[in-house]
This record gives C-alpha cells, structure tokens and sequence, in this order.
C-alpha cells in the first residue's frame, strides 16, 4: 500500500504547512499593531495617552480621554438600548410563543446580523439624527443618536445567543418548575434566566465588543468633536472613529499614535472577548 | 482444529490504567468465540486490541503479543490498514454511512482501491446475501442506508465487513438494541458465515452465547478467568466466579 | 403585598410581546425603507454603467465589479487556509495546550474591529509592501479578516461529525487522511460552505477595512494592482459627502439584497445539513 501511505504522507505535511501559516498569520497581525503602537505609548507615557485631555496631533499633544469617554458612553448606551429589548426579544421566543413564531422570526434577525454598518449609520442620518435634532435640540449628531443606532445593531448578537442560552437549558428544569405549580414566567424568572445566565452574560459581552469596535456608524451619526460629551445631545468622537477619520492623512507620530489607539482597542476586546469566552464555558449545571 | 490467534500474555493500558491483564487465549480457526464478562470487564478492549483499533485512543499502550498467522501484530512493521481488512469489525450501534447501500457495502473496498460498478456488483450480492439481507433490499440498492431499520442496518455493516473478505469477524454486542426478529436473523447468519470466518462475539447477553457459540471465554476486571467449549462453561465451569456470573448472582 | 402570579405572567406577556413587536418592527423597517426607496433606483443601467462625475450619475457597475472581485480574491486566500487550519486542527492533532492558544487567538482575531484590520493592511500591506491602494491589498486584508471566522465555522462542521464515522472508517481499513476526505469533509461540507458564504457576506459589507486598503478609484479595476472601489465603499462615500441620495439608496438597496441572498442561501444549506444528520 505505498501509495496510500504516501499520500498520507503528502496530507499530513500539506495540512501542518497551511495551518502552519495560518497561525503565523495571525500571530504576525497580532504582533505587527502591537510593535507598531506600543513604542509612541513609551514615548510619551501611558498616563498622557490615556488621560491627556487634548488631542492636537499637530502640536504632538495625544490626549485620547475625549475618546475613551466617548467609547464608553455610547457603548452603555447601546447596551441601556441593546440589552433590554434584546433580552425581552429573546425570552418571548423562546417561552412565550410558538416554535413556528421563533423558526420564522430567528432567521429575520441573522439576517439583520449581516446588513452592512454604513447602512444602519445611514438610516441614523437620514432619520434619527434629523428626529433628534428636531425634538430635542442640538445638533442631532450625537451621543443619544450613536447609542441607538448601536443598540439596534447589536440586537441581533445578545437575541441569537440568549435564545440559544435558554433553549440550551434542559427541559427538566422547566418541567421540574411546573410541576411544582410555578406559572411559565415564574419559571422563567427564577429558574431558566438564572441557569441560562452565563450565555446571557456572554452574549452581552460580546455585543459589547462589537459596539465599541463599530466604526463607520458611528462616525456617520456621532458627530465626531474631540471633547468630551456633556449631554446624551452633544457630539462625540470614539476610539475607532478617530482612527477611521484620521488615517487618510495622518504621518509620522501622528500615525503612530492612531496605531496606539489600535492597540488600545484590541486589547479591550481581548479582554471583553476573554471574559466571554470565560463566562460562558462556567456554564456548569 | 486449528489455532488461528494465539493471545500470549497480553496486557494493555490507558495511561496508567491496566485494561487487560496477562490474557492468554487461542482463537480457533472457524469457531465462534463468545466473549462475556459484566462492564467494563475488558471484552471490548479485547476486541480493539486484535484489530489494533486501540491505538487510535490517546495513551494506548501494550506488553505481550498477539499473534496471527506467526507473526505478532504489534511489530512495528505491521501494515494496520492492512490488518483491520483482515479483522473486520462491526460495532453495537450500527453506523450506515451516509451513503446508498450499494455504497455503503463497497466503502471498504473503495479505500482499498476499487473503483468503478459493475465489478461489485456481484460482490454485493454476495455479501448482502450472506447477512439475509438481499431480499429486502435487492431492488433499492441506491436508496439511502440511513433509511433502514436499526435491524436491517446493522446486518448491513456486517455486509460491509464481508465484503473486504477478512479472516475474522470481531463483533462487539451487535444485537444491543435490535428487536429479537433482527437478532435472531443475525445469528442465524453468524451461524452460517462461521463456515467461511473465524467469529468472536463480544455480548452482555450471556444467553446470547449459550445460543450461537462454540466455545466462550470469561472476562472479569481485565482478566481471562476461563475458557473452554459453551456447554461446559455453562454447566460446569471450572472457577467459582464464571459460575455466579452465568447464574446471574453479579452482573 | 403578593401580585397573583396569574395576573404577573400576563402582564409581562404583554410587556415582552410588544418590546418583541418593536424591535422586529425596528429591524424590519429598515430593511423596507431602504429597499422601497432603493428599488425604484435599481434600473439595468444602473447596474451596468460605471458611475458617472464622482457618482452623481451613472450606475455602479465598476463598484459591483469591484465587490465580486475583492471578495473572491479573499475566499480564495482565506478558505483552504482556514479549512485546512480546521483540519489539521481536529483530526491531526490531540487536544493540548498548543490548540487551545491556536483557537484562543483565533477567537480573539474573530473579534477585533474591522479598523484595525484596515490599519494593519494599510501600514502592511499599501505602505511597506509597496502594493498601494489595491485590489490585492485590500483581498489580503480582507481574507484575514474572514480567516478566523472560517477556522472556527470549519472547526464546528467537523467536530459536529459523530465520532462513530471515524471509527467505522479506520475499521475499515483506511488511513487517516482518507477518512478526512471520504467521510468527514463530505459530511461536514455544508457546515463548512455555510461558514465560507457568511464570510463572503461579511466581505461585501466591510467598509471600514476595504477604503484604506483597496482605496476608492471609480474606474473598472485593470490588474491586482488597481485600485478599486467596492458597493459599500461606494455608498457610503455617496451618503457622507451627500453626493447622490437617490444613488445612495439604489447602491443599498443592492447591498441588503446581495445580503438576503447570501443568507438565504446559508439558511437553506443549514435546513439540508440538519435534515441529513438527525
């Protein structure tokens, strides 16, 4: 059989090179922002970069501050917008409706999983800033108008995996509840969301990652001022969004600081991602 | 009759657990050799040790030999594909692959080179005939095998065994599961195939041996306790335990 | 004072089955809005023609080009790497520290923001490779943005195939790599395909990494080397400098419905892979 042990042979050594380069590949990614931001943060100190105020690039002066509070606020935002509708979403189509509601109405919302970001932002422009604007003032492009529009494109994250969380509970748990006389809600209230609760978790973990790593959305409705907010009504500009809006021109240091940001970013969404990970591989029942 | 496995002090281990133990044994050629023991007595790791199936798990390792046709299978220069064609194994959930049934009795025979139909065909038949089941699906060769029943699937995996021609059979509590029509239908074709094969049956059914094997060997916690022709074991055995075993005192 | 849970369960019905109505009325308006004030848009000029002064007229038709190409040269790169990654992942390899780092970073790279990847391959790729602004830049960059999705999507169809297979196939008589190509990647292909088309969907959609690798050139792409423009790139190019509203719609318009069909597609795969397995 010399041809078959050779061409297992041939297989085994074709596949080590192609996962071989693979993970190279993404060893490399992952080293290349890290050695091509990490130096500008040594320059001019961790605390300048993540607590200086001002960012004038031309002037050398990195604060990023404004960005990092803009990232956050509008991520809380999203997930205030996100979290509740999403988890009411999926409880309701996982307990309270028929599978037929829930085999037709889940593909919906994958589907809306894949519409492209540049459309959700233009929606944002073309109805919600204008909405805004026009009921409570300011300029529309805003924190408020981010965090919705956000909240409604990570919907589709935190209902997909809440519904697999929960149906993933064994029905024992469920026949177990009633049969002790606990009505559908109090089942689930005190019985499924409980066992479901680290996939819950983890999908909102996860649709956090996604919001802070949104970029051309938030740039189409944020506004983009480099201050830091004082309103839900004021403009603001995140982390990614001063990446996407600077790179086009940006040389020399100035380059080299959007790559810190970059690094300032993948390692928040390790960490989110980690946690994630973390959580929902405890679901020990 | 004559030795066809010669089992000469083998034992194998799982990382640090002993499965096996010194077992010594002799297959004899065209015999049917039923295998008992209560759970997690070794039966099964007997089985994968003949085929060297065992290998495959993580940890695997063995002192002794077995040997077959004089040579002792564990040497290093032993073609295993090789070997499992000639020690064909049917497991106790039937597995069809997702495949017509023609395909399906063929598989073997594709990974060990065949190609085409025609030249099968009759091979199939044979094979299908064999295990009673050619009458049920002669004329619906193409259909799916996940379409049969749990019966008819599993004399369908012991076609597929057939069809390489091997020497033995190795069968590991084939009939778990199956309706007594089907298991009935199976041991009348194991009755018939020993003819051609020397078979080993691995089963918890102890009656199950009583009924089709020529002799039967007892496995308790990795070791042979005995061995000998069927009636004896059954009537007279020769250790206290193989005794309360068969009477059913422990299981 | 205790609420009869009679009246508790009924009113949180309520409650839930309206938040429910509203977010899949949020999703569903969006779909409808862009696609009634897209379609009309949607003449066969428009999809044939190239834009015309920056995109106030004309069609789209070198951005369609653009997208298709793009995207394939990344499934090209990114597909037997990943699957072979997959592979070489769960059927050559035990389980053991090694893998798991392999698959953390896989996961973790799943999740990082499409900017980055657009940093990565301008400084990478544009700049210090010299390739430019450049279909192949912007193909590189993208195939390593879908690279770990495929690696994990890969993993999952192979793994959900039951282990018995295996055993049957090495019973049998076969080497390991006939029992991968005989009876795990057939079994596991439409898993895997799923995962590769939802690649491709996330693919047409990108914009954020494509605009600083492959640029924005309106002109029909020449070689690897050319600059090229994608539909999503396009749209939002229109949208933010408020070039053409109605193109603007007509380009989304297309983009959702590329997006429907792709998924469609993986929907209908996923029904067949389920349907063979249960």
């Amino acid at each position: 059989m010399n041809k078959l042990e050779r061409n297992e042979r041939l297989a085994r050594l074709a596949l080590l090179s192609i996962a071989f380069s693979a993970v190279s590949v993404l060893a490399v990614i992952t080293a290349f922002i890290f050695t091509e931001g990490a130096p500008i943060m040594f320059k001019y100190g961790f605390k300048s970069f993540l607590g200086g105020m001002n960012w004038y690039p031309s002037e050398k002066s990195f604060g990023l501050l404004p960005m990092i509070v803009g990232s956050l606020m509008v991520t809380l935002g999203a997930l205030v917008i996100g979290v509740p509708l999403g988890l009411s979403c999926a409880v309701f189509l996982t307990e309270f409706s028929s599978k037929r509601l829930r085999r037709t109405i889940k593909p919906v919302i994958e589907l809306l999983a894949g519409i492209p970001s540049v459309v959700y932002g233009f929606m944002g422009v073309v109805l919600l800033v204008p909405f805004i604007r026009r009921t409570f003032g300011g300029p529309g492009l805003s924190v408020l108008a981010a965090s919705v529009i956000l909240g409604i494109m990570i919907l589709p994250t935190i209902i997909s995996i809440s519904i697999d969380s929960l149906l993933a509970v064994p029905r024992t748990y469920r026949e177990g509840s009633i049969a002790l006389g606990a009505t559908r809600w109090q089942t689930t209230k005190m019985v499924l969301i409980p066992a479901a609760r680290s996939g819950i978790v983890a999908s909102i973990i996860l649709g956090m990652g996604r919001a802070v790593g949104e970029t051309m959305a938030v740039i189409m409705v944020a506004g983009n001022a480099v201050d830091v907010p004082g309103s839900l009504l004021s403009p603001v500009r995140t982390l990614t969004s001063n990446i996407a809006l600077e790179m086009g021109y940006a040389s020399g240091e100035h380059r080299e600081a959007l790559f810190a940001t970059g690094v300032i970013l993948f390692v928040i969404i390790m960490v989110l991602n980690t946690i994630a990970n973390v959580t929902s591989s405890r679901r020990k029942v | 009759m004559t030795t066809a496995i010669r089992v000469k002090g083998f034992s194998h281990f799982f990382g640090s657990a002993q499965t096996l133990k010194g077992i010594d044994l002799d297959v004899l050629r065209n015999e049917i050799l039923g295998v008992v023991g209560p759970a997690g007595s070794g039966k099964s790791t007997f089985l994968g040790a003949l085929n060297r199936m065992n290998d495959l798990v993580r940890g695997s390792r063995t002192e002794g030999a077995i040997e077959i046709d004089g040579k002792n299978i564990y040497d290093p220069d032993v073609n295993v594909a090789e070997l499992r064609r000639k020690l064909g194994m049917v497991f106790a959930t039937p597995v069809p692959l997702p495949r017509s049934i023609f395909e399906n009795v063929v598989f073997g025979t594709r990974l060990a080179g065949s190609r085409g139909r025609a030249s099968l065909v009759e091979l199939v038949q044979d094979c299908l005939e064999r295990t009673t089941l050619w009458e049920e699906v002669k004329d619906r060769l193409d259909a799916s095998a996940l379409k049969l029943s749990g019966g008819q699937q599993q004399r369908l995996c012991i076609a597929r065994v057939l069809a390489l021609r091997p020497d033995f059979i190795l069968l590991d509590e084939p009939c778990s599961g199956l309706d007594p029509i089907s298991t009935a239908k199976i041991e009348d074709s194991l009755r018939r195939l020993k003819e051609d094969y020397t078979i080993i049956l691995v089963t918890n059914n102890t009656k199950q041996a009583a009924r089709v094997a020529d002799r039967t060997a007892f496995f308790l916690n990795g070791e042979l306790i005995e061995v000998g022709p069927t009636d004896k074991i059954f009537t007279a055995p020769d250790d206290r335990r193989t005794d309360d075993y068969l009477r059913g005192r422990f299981g | 004072m205790r609420i009869n849970p009679r009246l508790e369960q009924n009113a949180v019905k309520v409650v839930l089955m309206v938040l429910t109505a509203t977010t899949v009325g949020i999703l569903l308006f969006i779909i409808v809005f862009i696609l009634r004030k897209g379609v009309p848009v949607l003449e066969l000029s428009f999809l044939t023609r190239n834009p015309v002064d920056m995109g106030r007229g004309g069609g789209i038709f070198s951005t369609i080009v653009g997208t298709l190409v793009l995207t394939l040269v990344a499934v090209l790169i990114a597909a037997p790497l990943g699957v072979g990654t997959a592979i070489f992942l769960t059927e050559y390899t035990w389980e053991n520290r090694v893998t798991r780092i392999i698959r953390f970073g896989a996961d973790c790279l799943a999740g990082i923001p499409s900017i980055i990847f657009g940093l990565f391959g301008f400084i990478l790729f544009v700049t210090k490779l010299r390739f430019g602004w450049s279909i192949l830049s912007g193909g590189l960059t993208l195939a390593f943005m879908i690279l770990p999705t495929i690696i994990r999507t890969s993993e999952e169809a192979i793994k959900s195939v039951p282990a018995s297979y295996r055993q049957v196939s090495f019973s049998l008589g076969s080497t390991r790599w006939q029992m991968v190509a005989r009876v795990v990647l057939p079994a596991a292909l439409p898993g895997i395909v799923t995962g590769i088309i939802l690649s491709i969907g996330r693919s047409i959609g990108e914009t954020a990494a494509v605009i600083f690798t492959a640029g924005s050139a309106l002109h029909l792409p020449t070689s690897i080397f050319s600059s090229s423009r994608t539909m999503a790139v396009h749209f939002y190019i229109l949208a933010r400098e408020g070039i053409s509203m109605s193109n603007a719609y007509g380009t989304a318009a297309i983009l959702v419905i590329f997006i429907l069909i792709i998924n469609l597609l993986t929907y209908y795969l996923m029904e067949r892979f389920i349907r063979k397995y249960s």
